[in-house]
C-alpha cells in the first residue's frame, strides 16, 4: 500500500516536471535554434592605426564575439562562416536573400568599421532573409578599446528585435574569486564582463569578503567583509574604490542588497543569537528596523516596484521563504513544497521569485511565482545556491561546488547559467574558483 | 527570558536522549551520535581538561548534554583565570546557504556564550563572531567532517 502511494507520489512529480519544460513562454526557440549568420565587420581600409589593436581582424573579432553570445543563450544558432556566399561589404550594402537562404539561414548580421580621428565608427544591420528586408540598423562611435563593448551592444540590439525582450549581453557580472585550499579559501572581490572578459580585482584578498551585489547604476557594490575581524556590510564606489561601513551596528551585518531605487541597504543584523531584518537609507543614514522575530531572518530582496520583500527565515522551525510588505507588515509564508528553501531573489520583472532548494541531500535552484505557487526546479546537484537575475529576467546565474576528499581535494567552485526555462545550462568562464554572482544591469541603458 | 530558554533546552535534549536511546544501535555510527560530533579527533583545549569546541546537530543551535559538560568546565576555567577574556567562533557545515549558515553561526556561539554566563561569567569577557561556513576544519566532504565542522569554539583573546 505503502509503495502504490510512493510510485503515484512520484509520478505527480514527474508530470509536474514534465508541464514545466512544456510550459516556456518566447524562449521556445531553444527546442529549434534560429539559424543565423554572423558576417565579419567589414574594416574600412582607411581606417588608423591604434596601439595594441590588431585593426585588421577587428571586424572578425566583434563578429565573433556577436556569435559566441548568440550561441550562450540557446536561442539561436550562429552557422559557420567558411559557408558564407557574400563578401562583407558587399553583403552589408544588400545581401543576395537568395543565395543566403541556401545555406538554411533565416537572419543576417552585416557591418563596417572605421577608425577616424582616434574614435571607432561602426554600423551594423540586421536583415530577415525570409521576408527578404532589412530589420533594423544602427550607427554608433566611440573610442576603439571599447569594441568589446561594441560587440556586446550589438547582440543586445539585435536579440531585442528578434525576441522582443531585452538583451543582457552589455552586463557585467561581480562575483567572489577563490583560490587556495579549502579550509584556507582565499576570497577577493571580482568583476568581469558577462562573456568572462576583462577580469578586475577589487580587493586584495586580506579579508574574507562575501556576497556583493551591485546598485541599480551598477557603480556602487554592497557586500560584507571581515575587516578587521568585524563582519560588517560594506559600500564600495567602483570607479573611485572608496568604501565605507553600512551603519552603526554594534554586531555582525550580511547578506546585504540595494533597494530598487539604490537608494537603501537592506541587510541581516545577528545580535544575542537572533537576526532580524533592517534597512538603512544611504543618504539620511536613517536606520529602520524591518521584523522583530525571535528567529533567524535573513536573505531578504525587494520585489522591482519597492512595495515587498521577500526574505529567509526559520521562524517555522527549518529555512522557509516568506513575503511581507516593505513596512514589515503582512508576513506570509510561501514556501511549503518538501524540503528547506532559501536564498529568495525577485526577479526584474517583478512575477518570478528564485531560491534554492535543500531537500534530501541535494540543492536546486527554482522559480516560483511571488505567492510560492508554480513552483519549477530548474536544476539539481550536489550543492548550488545564490541564485541572481539576468535584468531581462530570461536567466539565473548561480554558484555550484563539487565534493572534496580527505584533504580537500577535488573541490571547486564555479559560476553556472541556467534559462529560467530550464534548458540551457551552461558553466562561465572565470579565471578563478568563483561564488556569490550578482548579475548587473545594462550598462549602456 | 534565558532561563526559559534553558528549560526549553534541557526538555529539547532530554527529549532528544529519549529518541536517541530508542534508536541508538542505528544512529549511533563511530563519533557521530545522533547528528552531534562526540568524537576527539578536532578538538583542542585551552587547559589540561577544557575542551576548547563543542559541537551541533544539523541546523540546529540546541547544546547536547555533553556540551553542557564542556562549558561548565570552560566557565570553571574562566572564573579561576579572571583576567582571561574570550571569543566564541559559531561555525556551520557546508550544507546549507551561505547568509543563512552565518546567522545560524551566531545563534550557536551565542548559545555557548548564554550558557558560560548562567555560570557566573560575565557577557563582559565574551564576544561572538560568526563564520558560517567559511572556515571549516575538516575539508572533506563527508557526514563525520561535517558534524565536525558544525561547532562553537572558544578562543583566548589574550
Amino acid at each position: 500500500m505503502k509503495k502504490i502511494f510512493f510510485i503515484i507520489l512520484f509520478n505527480l512529480f514527474s508530470l509536474k516536471n514534465l508541464h514545466a519544460l512544456i510550459e516556456i513562454d518566447i524562449t521556445r526557440g531553444n527546442l529549434d535554434p534560429l539559424p543565423i549568420a554572423v558576417s565579419p565587420l567589414h574594416v574600412d581600409i582607411s581606417s588608423e592605426k591604434v596601439e595594441n589593436l590588431k585593426i585588421k581582424d577587428l571586424g572578425l573579432n566583434i563578429s565573433e564575439i556577436i556569435e559566441k553570445n548568440f550561441k550562450s543563450t540557446g536561442l539561436f544558432n550562429p552557422l559557420k562562416r567558411d559557408a558564407f556566399v557574400q563578401k562583407p561589404d558587399i553583403a552589408h550594402l544588400k545581401p543576395r536573400f537568395e543565395d543566403w537562404r541556401l545555406i538554411k539561414a533565416q537572419a543576417l548580421v552585416t557591418g563596417k568599421l572605421l577608425i577616424k580621428n582616434g574614435k571607432l565608427k561602426v554600423e551594423f544591420r540586421l536583415w530577415d532573409l525570409t521576408a527578404a528586408q532589412e530589420m533594423t540598423a544602427l550607427a554608433f562611435t566611440t573610442t576603439p578599446s571599447n569594441w568589446r563593448r561594441v560587440a556586446h551592444i550589438i547582440s543586445d540590439k539585435i536579440y531585442e528585435r528578434l525576441t522582443g525582450e531585452e538583451g543582457y549581453f552589455d552586463t557585467r557580472i561581480i562575483y567572489v574569486a577563490e583560490s587556495g585550499p579549502k579550509n584556507q579559501r582565499v576570497k577577493k572581490l571580482a568583476i568581469m564582463d558577462q562573456d568572462g572578459f576583462n577580469t578586475k580585482y577589487l580587493t586584495l584578498g586580506n579579508e574574507l569578503v562575501l556576497t556583493p551585489r551591485f546598485n541599480p547604476t551598477n557603480q556602487m557594490v554592497t557586500y560584507m567583509s571581515y575587516f578587521r575581524n568585524m563582519p560588517r556590510v560594506y559600500l564600495l564606489d567602483i570607479e573611485t574604490g572608496t568604501q565605507e561601513v553600512v551603519g552603526n551596528f554594534p554586531g555582525m551585518t550580511f547578506a546585504p542588497r540595494f533597494s530598487p531605487n539604490g537608494k537603501k541597504i537592506i541587510m541581516s543584523f545577528a545580535k544575542d543569537g537572533n537576526s532580524d531584518i533592517y534597512t538603512m537609507d544611504l543618504d539620511t543614514r536613517v536606520v529602520e528596523r524591518i521584523t522583530e522575530h525571535s528567529s533567524i531572518d535573513t536573505s531578504p530582496s525587494f520585489s522591482p516596484d519597492g512595495k515587498f520583500i521577500a526574505f529567509n527565515s526559520d521562524r517555522s522551525g527549518l529555512q522557509q521563504i516568506y513575503v511581507m510588505r516593505s513596512d514589515g507588515r503582512n508576513v506570509k509564508r510561501i514556501t511549503f513544497g518538501k524540503g528547506i528553501y532559501g536564498t529568495p531573489v525577485w526577479s526584474p520583472r517583478g512575477d518570478l521569485i528564485a531560491f534554492t532548494k535543500m531537500h534530501k541531500g541535494r540543492f536546486f535552484i527554482g522559480v516560483m511565482r511571488t505567492d510560492g505557487t508554480g513552483e519549477r526546479l530548474l536544476t539539481e546537484n550536489y550543492y548550488q545556491e545564490a541564485p541572481s537575475w539576468s535584468p531581462n529576467g530570461r536567466v539565473l546565474v548561480f554558484y555550484r561546488e563539487t565534493k572534496a576528499g580527505e584533504k580537500g581535494e577535488g573541490f571547486s567552485a564555479k559560476l553556472w547559467s541556467i534559462d529560467i526555462t530550464g534548458y540551457n545550462e551552461r558553466r562561465l568562464s572565470t579565471k578563478t574558483d568563483a561564488s556569490d554572482p550578482s548579475w548587473s544591469s545594462l550598462l549602456s541603458k | 527570558m534565558t532561563l526559559k530558554t534553558n528549560l526549553k533546552n534541557i526538555f529539547l535534549v532530554i527529549f532528544t536522549t529519549l529518541l536517541l536511546s530508542a534508536c541508538s544501535t542505528a544512529k549511533k555510527s563511530g563519533d557521530i551520535d545522533g547528528d552531534v560530533y562526540t568524537g576527539k579527533e578536532t578538538v583542542e583545549f585551552l587547559a589540561t581538561g577544557v575542551p576548547d569546541r563543542v559541537f551541533f546537530a544539523t541546523n540546529k543551535s540546541s547544546l547536547t548534554t555533553a556540551s553542557r559538560a564542556t562549558l561548565r568546565k570552560q566557565a570553571t576555567y574562566l572564573r579561576k583565570n579572571k583576567n582571561l577574556n574570550v571569543t566564541i567562533e559559531g561555525h556551520a557545515d557546508e550544507r546549507g546557504t551561505r547568509e543563512y549558515n552565518l546567522a545560524l553561526g551566531e545563534r550557536r556561539a551565542n548559545a555557548a556564550r548564554d550558557y558560560l554566563m548562567t555560570y557566573g561569567i560575565s557577557g563582559k569577557r565574551i564576544s561572538v563572531i560568526s563564520y558560517g561556513k567559511e572556515k571549516p576544519v575538516n575539508p572533506k566532504s563527508s557526514p563525520l567532517s561535517w558534524s565536525q565542522n558544525r561547532r562553537s569554539v572558544t578562543v583566548k583573546v589574550n
